[in-house]
């Protein structure tokens, strides 16, 4: 996807390739780490914006690689926020068990709908994504007994990480520890998709078509990647539930979901780096206007994804990466 | 016995004409160019408000505002068909969603800072107030002539697509764009007047919707899940489909609500389910 192909090389050439470590990447996740000594005092919002970059990631599996769109992504991260605050309330409060319980169930429900999501296409699947997330959303408000309703899960506790670290009012701990899980399960990601399935996901995406033609498993490919980035959304969900020790009844709604895409679709899809620059993006700058109205924050998201639908089809990184490709092809 | 039943039948049937008026021109348009259109109960939406600030403002009567809300809404989405949505017509599905959605979410906020976040309240002439009964049932005047303006208007679509010219070029363009093209009709423009009307009688939803679901700015998407399960159901590009699913789906929510409360909220999600495993392509729907 960055720059055009110079030679021909076969196909895993090009993703070992694609596979090695850049300089500047190791500058981004060295650059994570500033905020402890540079903003020690914006570290809870340091670590809502990593939360919110591993939710975007998880998008990005689906969306930029397999090209699935979902409006109901919101659905998963709600589950893992619930599960694991549900988990927390009923008195085990142990934080990484806490994502284990999230993650298999956000992955089960994923698993089950896959076989859905992998038979439809187009406006069938914008339908069926979006109206399992407002069914989800209906569910929690309904489940007052379970989820709290409209009021919010109150009462979650969670233990001190590794029974040594506790979760203090400055947020050290919140942000190392999304931190940690982000850059774990971005490890993962990054594997997988410069694997030969990432490559047939992106099969997938350019023709889906083609890709049973050529013998690819697709429907298989979509149901695992799907599961994959339900369980992704599910820890992302039960981390903020962890560090915030409370579960609104927001995190399933669908305006989560549609903010999601626009970072995503802000920082660009198809590249991992997207979503993580897309949620910084967005995360200050809604931080900075947080003295405006939420009504006209979001005229300007909308004015945004406008914008970015116009005048940058693929988003900050494809707009960079475009630029670098233009100044190489004039040198 | 018989009597309540026929009360949430008929209640049912107003509300599911109702959604026929707000879904029937996506599911034209969705039919001819695939575009995703989320921002179209936003245009149901605008004619809400057009109709609210005639009455509210001007004096108007509730009648005369009709018209003043259908073409509110279709000039509206014609200055946004040929600015902002001709450019993205071969644009992917994720393209049109966001931009649609960011149009929605504008929307929204417009309204929020123009009327504020409350239900807006409209005084309905008393020729439309109360209800007339017979064999016990009664039924709301304001909801008879809901389901006759709907029916007027579902006969006067059919009779257009059926048998004038313009409604074969359209029917030509749902049914196959390449090959019409091929054949030399203007696709793009027939599809031009058809999305003003679509959105023009969203409008006119939207206008006469008010008396029942009441409006305020999160119309745009609360009724958005509902259209699209109406065009999903009814298979796109079909007017005699959009009728039945919204008949369908109103009959269900309403019925729903009243004998299934606790589960009120979640049956039409399962009709609608059950149709797409049935018939996924909708109930007349051909591709």
């Amino acid at each position: 996807m960055t720059g055009t192909p110079r030679t021909l090389v076969g196909p895993l050439a090009w993703a070992k390739a694609e596979a090695r470590w850049r300089p500047v990447e190791a500058v981004f996740w060295v650059a994570t780490l500033l905020p402890f000594v540079l903003v020690p005092s914006y570290l809870v919002l340091a670590s809502q914006i990593a939360i919110t970059a591993l939710f975007a990631l998880s998008l990005d599996l689906i969306l930029g690689y397999a090209g699935i769109v979902s409006l109901g992504h919101a659905a998963f991260f709600g589950l893992g926020a619930y599960a694991a605050g549900i988990v927390s309330k009923s008195g085990w409060g142990e934080p990484l068990s806490g994502l284990v319980v999230a993650a298999v169930a956000a992955g089960s429900v994923g698993f089950a709908t896959s076989f859905v999501i992998a038979r439809f296409r187009h406006l069938a699947l914008i339908m069926i994504t979006l109206g399992l997330g407002v069914l989800l959303h209906e569910a929690a408000n309904k489940a007052h007994w379970l989820t709290g309703g409209a009021d919010g899960l109150q009462g979650v506790r969670t233990w001190p990480l590794l029974a040594y670290f506790r979760f203090d009012l400055y947020g050290y701990t919140a942000y190392a520890y999304s931190l940690v899980v982000l850059f774990v399960v971005f490890l993962a990601a990054r594997r997988m998709t410069n694997s030969p399935f990432g490559l047939a996901l992106r099969g997938i995406r350019e023709n889906a078509t083609r890709m049973p033609a050529i013998g690819a498993p697709s429907r298989a490919h979509i149901r695992r990647v799907y599961t994959m980035a339900a369980v992704i959304a599910g820890v992302a969900g039960a981390l903020l539930a962890q560090t915030t020790e409370t579960v609104a009844l927001e995190v399933l709604s669908f305006q989560r979901s549609a903010e999601l895409l626009v970072m995503l679709v802000l920082g660009g899809a198809g590249r991992l780096y997207g979503g993580l620059v897309g949620a910084i993006i967005f995360m200050v700058a809604r931080d900075r206007f947080s003295g405006i109205n939420p009504q006209y924050w979001y005229f300007w998201i909308g004015m945004l994804l406008v914008a970015v639908v116009m005048l940058l089809p693929n988003g900050i990184l494809g707009g960079l990466a475009r630029i670098r490709a233009e100044r190489r092809r004039a040198a | 016995m018989i009597g309540p039943v026929l009360g949430v039948l008929f209640d049912g049937l107003a509300y599911g004409m109702l959604l026929f008026l707000l879904s029937v021109g996506l599911s034209v348009t969705l039919g001819m160019m695939n575009f995703v259109n989320l921002a179209h109960c936003s245009f149901a939406m605008l004619g809400g408000y057009v109709t609210v600030t005639l009455m509210n403002q001007l004096g108007w009567p509730f009648l005369a505002t009709l018209p003043g809300a259908f073409l509110a809404a279709a000039g509206v989405s014609v200055v946004l068909e040929r600015t902002l949505y001709r450019r993205l017509y071969r644009a992917s599905d994720l393209d049109q969603v966001l931009l649609t959605i960011g149009l929605a979410f504008i929307s929204v906020a417009a309204a929020a800072y123009i009327y504020g976040t409350v239900l807006q309240p409209i005084q309905m002439p008393p020729y439309l107030r109360g209800a007339v009964t017979v064999l016990g049932v009664r039924f709301g005047v304001y909801r008879l002539f809901l389901v006759g303006v709907a029916l007027v208007i579902a006969l006067i679509l059919v009779a257009a697509l059926e048998y004038t010219r313009f409604g074969a070029r359209v029917r030509a363009a749902v049914d196959n764009q390449r090959m019409a093209r091929g054949l030399g009709i203007d696709v793009d423009g027939a599809f031009a007047i058809t999305f003003a009307l679509g959105s023009g009688l969203a409008g006119l939803g939207g206008a006469l919707a008010i008396e029942i679901i009441g409006l305020d700015p999160s119309f745009a998407f609360t009724y958005l899940v509902y259209v699209l399960i109406v065009v999903s159901v009814g298979g796109l590009g079909s007017i005699g489909g959009s009728f039945a699913a919204a008949s369908l789906i109103g009959v269900s929510d309403v019925a729903g609500k009243y004998y299934v409360p606790e589960l009120g909220a979640f049956l039409i999600y399962l009709v609608m389910v059950a149709v797409l495993m049935w018939r996924p392509a909708g109930l007349l729907g051909r591709r």
